[in-house]
């Protein structure tokens, strides 16, 4: 009796699990990326092991039911069958192996960055987002977290003109332009955090001392969520930023109205003079110029 | 074919050294609290890591509530959430089920599965549960320091873990770090012991490819526990020197809400490659022994040999030996080399084939069996069902490309919970209902027990399906709270809210099974002796539950496997190991047995 609802309890998940994939309004959010490859490669994952699922477990039922107790019944006395497990090896071997090429074949791609891809920086510390952007020259300029003070938060190194005309956003806002690969470089000054956009598919964490990066190519002009996915403290769950995805136009017009490096150290300048490089590193001047400068 | 085709008695070696003197204890204290009788360790072993785990209960409560009915309960703020994630992590994967598969079953099951009289070193034994013990009390401790226990996950992951941006960042993660390094003490003196015991402790007859899959489970596992605590422990201290001397170990240039730290030079990196080269074994140090076990339960509830035995042995150590060469694929997106995605990616997916015969070879044990559903065997199918489930969604995120968009959101949860929280546990209740006449003379009580696992079973399944869904849609974990996001539905409220009802469920039906373990205890139906009809040598002591020394007056010797389940040709439908082939109670002696023809090797 017994055996009759188990097999028939196994049968039910099996139901129900499928009917739960398809009867679920969760699931992804439409790609904005390059990445469908990504999407793809789970799809295949998805079925092979899907299939695998309802088979054993529906095969496990029939078990259940058909071999449940019975007085007077012997069960069968077979130690090994090398035939039965090589097979079963050998088609193992060969599904195992129908998806680890095409993730393979993509990760390939993941690692690898187009030539033309622009630089951009992500900057996080707890628990905010900043943004730099390469500015006319095309290169980022080099930065050190020892650089960082109050007139320059983004520790950019001074002496580097690589980086005066870096755009610096200071805002949870961030611009990219649509169709263009990107390189985005991930740099955090604190603990652990990851960038993720969930529509981009793709996401790196950001860890202090090492500069990170990870590539893709927005396909969709809208405004996505920026959250968070490295546990990075007790605020955590709020670091949120956004990034608008917009035409080549919109995008170089918002571009130009940002604020340079050199713009920031011409501010700060005004703000506290000459002396300003040794009284941000005195550490007690720059409390009552913060407020003003910011 | 030796393993399957009984020895007569002349083909069975001499001892080879002398019956060894046990420790006999004189009072009631040496007997019951400072015991070197592993059978006593064993269960002090299991009341301490069940009780410290109902304390993990509690709090997978506490953070279900706050992720199904935000903003309800003032008392979980966001630093306690941190902290109530931290601790039931780290408290469900080392202190109890570590110490409950290893330290518990390891105890209880080694000694009298291989027919030995004690575990060899057992003043070492007592110590390494009272290590246990101290490790649990400090952990417990850093619920009254200032600050509160860590919230830094259960990872631990510096800088954060000792940035004073994280809960617990003062007394809490220093006391964690204590912890797991007398955790890791301890653990090393009971696991040498165990290691020690298969290989020079076993009895007569019985060689290693005779030995119950449960024993092999352990053994293994206890072998990579061995080689992998070592990288947690000296992790765990260079993260305590970078907290109180402030070296550099894993701490580079910091700058901490607007001040420069004087630390320079070290590499975050660097913790997670340590935390996870013991962290990916430490999954098979729970999988493994419920790998045996689970074997075991079924081959003797279906009356039926367990399936494809010595593929079953080598898949066991070959699992253990290629998780040591999978550890990165946790940090596919920790920023290191994105070129060793490549490697990890292909020896994780790898390690899927040995797993996965496993799956088959269970599931061809119940094939043409005789099928008892008796609740040990309840337990072992839903382990299959919930196994699965959990390991095909491993092989999603062991493909290093598929883990992108994956990794750190709720699918993440779903997944590992399923493979090693809800799936071990489910061979751990069904090993208890299954050894508990042997340890207490009685049996659990039947109507409770259907409940539980009725509840446990089709609940759990229930909680962490779901949540693959909302992994999928982008939901990460270790939140808090949600929020306001352009992109998670309404109805993924619901959804955590629905999660978290079935999960009070789920938690009050294991209040359940507790008072079955205690009542059964004292009023359980007197359980006959061998129950089961099994044959391994456990169910074959003089005594039941047995005695002092297990055996009485002269160890067993063991002529066969331990699967001879439904022989042909023999009437009763198993033989016990220890029966030499010219006892067995045979129907028209062996011609027509499958291995006859063969000749002992030897």
């Amino acid at each position: 009796m017994l055996g009759i609802v188990v097999s028939l309890a196994l049968a039910l998940i099996v139901l129900g699990t499928v009917l739960f994939h398809f009867l679920s309004e969760w699931w992804w959010t439409p790609i904005a990326s390059n990445w469908g490859y990504v999407d793809d490669t789970i799809i295949v994952t998805f079925w092979i092991t899907g299939t695998v699922f309802v088979v054993a477990i529906l095969f496990m039922a029939y078990c259940a039911w058909r071999y449940r107790y019975r007085e007077g019944r012997r069960a069968e006395y077979e130690p090994e069958n090398t035939k039965l497990e090589v097979w079963l090896t050998g088609l193992t071997t060969v599904g195992v192996a129908a998806m680890l090429a095409p993730g393979l074949f993509v990760w390939h791609q993941f690692v690898t960055v187009p030539e033309e891809a622009t630089e951009i920086e992500v900057m996080a510390q707890q628990w905010q987002w900043s943004f730099r952007y390469p500015g006319d020259d095309g290169v980022l300029g080099t930065s050190d977290p020892r650089n960082i003070n109050a007139d320059n938060p983004f520790g950019l190194n001074p002496d580097d003109p690589n980086g005066l005309d870096d755009v610096l956003i200071e805002s949870d806002d961030l611009h990219l332009p649509l169709d263009k690969p990107v390189k985005v470089l991930l740099r955090s000054i604190d603990v652990l955090h990851d960038f993720y956009v969930p529509q981009f598919r793709a996401k790196m964490d950001m860890v202090p001392g090492m500069i990170t990066f990870f590539w893709l190519t927005p396909t969709r002009t809208e405004t996505f969520d920026i959250l968070c996915f490295e546990l990075c403290g007790t605020g955590h769950y709020a670091m949120r930023g956004s990034v608008v995805v917009e035409e080549e136009s919109a995008y170089q017009a918002w571009l130009q109205e940002q604020p340079t490096f050199a713009d920031s150290l011409a501010d700060a300048d005004m703000g506290t003079g000459d002396e300003s490089q040794q009284a941000s590193s005195e550490g007690e001047a720059d409390s009552p110029q913060n407020g003003v400068l910011r | 074919m030796t393993y399957f085709t009984p020895t007569s008695a002349e083909h069975v070696p001499p001892a080879e050294v002398a019956d060894v003197e046990l420790f006999h204890p004189k009072s009631w204290v040496t007997k019951y609290v400072f015991s070197q009788d592993a059978k006593v360790i064993a269960i002090q072993y299991s009341f301490t890591a069940i009780a410290i785990g109902l304390v993990a209960l509690v709090l997978s409560w506490l953070m279900r509530l706050q992720l199904g009915f935000p903003d309800t309960f003032a008392f979980i703020d966001a630093e306690s959430y941190y902290q109530f994630i931290t601790m039931h992590g780290m408290i469900m994967v080392i202190y109890l089920l570590t110490a409950l598969f290893l330290g518990g079953f390891g105890n209880y099951l080694i000694p009298l599965m291989v027919g030995a009289r004690d575990m060899v070193f057992p003043y070492m034994n007592m110590l390494s549960y009272w290590v246990y013990l101290l490790a649990v009390l400090v952990l417990v401790a850093s619920w009254f320091v200032p600050g509160g226990p860590t919230g830094a996950g259960w990872t631990l992951y510096p800088p954060q873990a000792i940035l004073s941006g994280t809960p617990g960042s003062d007394g809490g993660i220093i006391l964690m770090l204590l912890s797991l390094a007398l955790f890791i003490i301890g653990f090393t003196m009971g696991g040498l012991n165990y290691v020690v015991t298969v290989l020079q402790g076993r009895t007569r007859g019985m060689t290693l490819m005779r030995l119950p899959l449960t024993v092999w489970g352990i053994f293994v596992a206890t072998i990579l526990a061995l080689l992998a605590f070592p990288a947690l422990f000296v992790g765990a201290v260079m993260m305590t020197f970078d907290k109180l001397l402030e070296t550099s170990f894993f701490m580079p240039v910091i700058v901490e809400f607007g001040e420069q730290m004087a630390y320079d030079g070290g590499s975050p990196v660097l913790f997670q490659h340590l935390f996870w080269f013991f962290g990916h074994p430490e999954v098979y140090i729970v999988a493994l022994p419920a790998f045996g076990i689970v074997s075991d339960l079924l081959s003797v509830h279906a009356r039926r040999n367990i399936f494809g035995y010595r593929m079953m042995v080598w898949a066991i150590v070959i699992i253990g030996g290629l998780s040591f060469i999978v550890w990165a694929h946790h940090m596919y997106v920790s920023g290191m080399n994105p070129y060793f995605g490549f490697f990890f990616a292909t020896t994780t997916l790898i390690i899927a084939v040995p797993t996965a015969l496993k799956v088959y070879n269970w599931v061809l044990t119940l094939w043409r069996g005789n099928i008892h559903f008796r609740i040990p065997m309840l337990f072992a199918i839903a382990f299959i069902v919930t196994f699965v489930n959990g390991g095909i969604t491993g092989l999603f995120l062991g493909n290093a490309v598929v883990d992108v968009p994956l990794s750190d959101t709720m699918f993440v949860v779903a997944h590992f919970h399923m493979v090693m929280g809800v799936a071990p546990i489910l061979v751990i209740f069904g090993a208890i209902y299954h050894w508990y006449p042997l340890m207490t003379g009685r049996m659990l009580n039947q109507a409770m027990g259907q409940f539980h696992f009725w509840v446990t079973f089709i609940g759990a399944y229930a909680i962490f399906l779901p949540l693959h869904y909302l992994g999928f849609l982008g939901v990460p974990r270790r939140y808090y709270e949600m929020g306001e996001t352009s992109f998670i539905p309404q109805s993924a409220q619901s959804l955590n809210a629905f999660v978290t009802v079935v999960a009070l469920i789920v938690g009050f039906a294991q209040l359940v099974f507790i008072f079955n373990l205690l009542s059964s205890a004292f009023k359980g139906k007197q359980a006959e002796k061998n129950p089961w009809g099994a044959t391994t040598l456990e169910w074959q002591t003089p005594e039941m539950p047995p005695g002092h020394g297990n055996w009485g007056a002269a160890q067993p010797v063991v002529y066969r496997w331990a699967y001879d389940y439904s022989v042909p040709g023999v009437e009763q439908d198993f033989v016990p190991q220890n029966v030499p082939p010219e006892q067995e109670p045979t129907a028209g002696g062996h011609e027509d047995r499958p291995d006859a023809a063969v000749q002992p090797a030897e």
